[in-house]
């Protein structure tokens, strides 16, 4: 009997992540085509598609099994090689956000159970997606001011209000926010709505939980780019549908003093 | 006429039911839950005795006065609908109704799945797609 030459540990690993890699794309990849997508008449083919660019790896694999160098999917390359600049065909697949979205939703919801009770935990969940929204927004705003063209620093609180309005919310949803209002009562509140945000597309909130609203992710976004531009302020987000447009939310800004001082010794300057 | 649409789970659970016949005698709600672990049951045996290899279960029950299409997706969910004799467009009516369990049940976070759909985007999503139908 001849013996074995086992194949160096790392090469086996590699391969082994590499196929359950791609397995449980190709997985993911069938759930979508099978569950998802259904809406659009070609989606089957595009699904089977992508089925068999995702598969690609793994037979090239076992057809050269001494192959050590990963290869790209397909003909992208990763995401980290691309252009930072480049928007065009940079979109996401809505139905795969909603799914990431959910799962956001729920880890939120379970991280904060067992620690406070149903009411707090309501309120945790909504600051739980604020935060993970911060992260998000911290990162936005440095990609869309390399983007721009035409990039300032707002000073001016409704300069930085108008360019959340419409710059920012283009690049997050492709198109601007709905309405950007000042509010009633107080000087240093303002309020941008949305009349049907993007990410709570396919959310129903169960009327035991009404309170939170999953637009507290796109608070925290809004928190983290007025931060960035140092106007620190406190955001929050409400539900304010009405009969026309069911799941409108409403974004409030209320400013730091600090900010209200500094705008009050900008106007006086002029 | 589109009188009534069903939702089985993969285990033969009733997870939706609607009525939306209007003057028609109406089921309650033990009898729907039976007549869905029938459906799921039938549907099973009906692929078992098909004479031709490979066959899929039940598809179109036709009566005198109604239909029942069953419409079974990849994953194992069943999407019945009733309707009376003249109707047409069964599978497209339940390729529509798919598409928004797909939508308003899967990608909500609050939905669990193989759980009755208690979703309120879900109800007007229906709601909406019957009116299309039956007007």
């Amino acid at each position: 009997m001849g013996t074995v030459v086992a194949p160096p540990a790392g090469r086996v690993v590699h391969f082994l992540q590499r196929t359950m890699w791609s397995y449980s794309s190709s997985l993911w990849a069938y759930h979508r085509n099978a569950a998802g997508q259904l809406s659009s008449g070609n989606t089957t083919v595009r699904g089977t598609r992508l089925l068999a660019e995702l598969c690609l790896p793994d037979f090239a694999l076992l057809s050269n099994a001494r192959m050590s160098r990963p290869m790209t999917v397909g003909k992208r390359p990763p995401i980290l090689d691309r252009n930072l600049n480049k928007t065009r065909g940079s979109e996401v697949s809505l139905s795969a956000f909603a799914f990431l979205f959910s799962e956001m939703l729920q880890y939120s919801q379970k991280r904060v159970s067992g620690i406070q009770d149903l009411e707090k935990k309501r309120v945790c969940a909504g600051a739980a997606l604020s935060d993970l929204g911060y992260r998000v927004g911290v990162r936005m705003l440095e990609l869309i001011l390399f983007r721009e063209r035409n990039a300032k620093r707002e000073t001016r609180v409704l300069g930085v209000l108008y360019f959340i309005n419409t710059t920012v919310w283009k690049s997050l949803f492709g198109k601007p926010a709905d309405s950007l209002e000042k509010g009633t009562d107080n000087d240093d509140e303002y309020m941008i709505s949305d009349n049907d945000p993007l990410i709570t597309k396919y959310i129903s909130v169960p009327r035991e939980m009404s309170s939170l609203n999953c637009g507290a992710f796109i608070a925290g976004i809004v928190e983290a780019v007025l931060d960035g531009c140092q106007f620190p302020a406190r955001i929050t987000a409400h539900s304010t549908g009405s009969e026309q447009f069911p799941s409108r939310t409403t974004i409030l800004i209320k400013f730091d003093k600090s900010v209200m001082l500094r705008e009050k010794a900008l106007d006086a300057g002029r | 006429m589109l009188h009534a649409v069903l939702i089985i789970s993969k285990a033969g659970g009733l997870v939706f039911n609607k009525d939306f016949g209007s003057g028609i005698a109406r089921l309650t709600v033990n009898e729907y839950l039976v007549l869905a672990g029938t459906v799921h049951g039938v549907h099973a045996i009906t692929a078992q005795i098909s004479p031709v290899p490979g066959s899929s279960g039940l598809e179109l029950l036709e009566s005198d006065t109604l239909k029942m299409f069953c419409h079974q997706t990849q994953t194992g969910i069943k999407i019945v609908i009733i309707t009376d004799a003249a109707h047409t467009g069964h599978d497209a009516n339940c390729r529509r109704i798919y598409e928004l369990y797909a939508d308003y049940a899967m990608k909500n976070p609050f939905h669990t799945p193989e759980m009755p759909i208690r979703a309120e985007l879900f109800d007007a999503g229906m709601a909406k797609l019957v009116r299309a139908i039956n007007s």
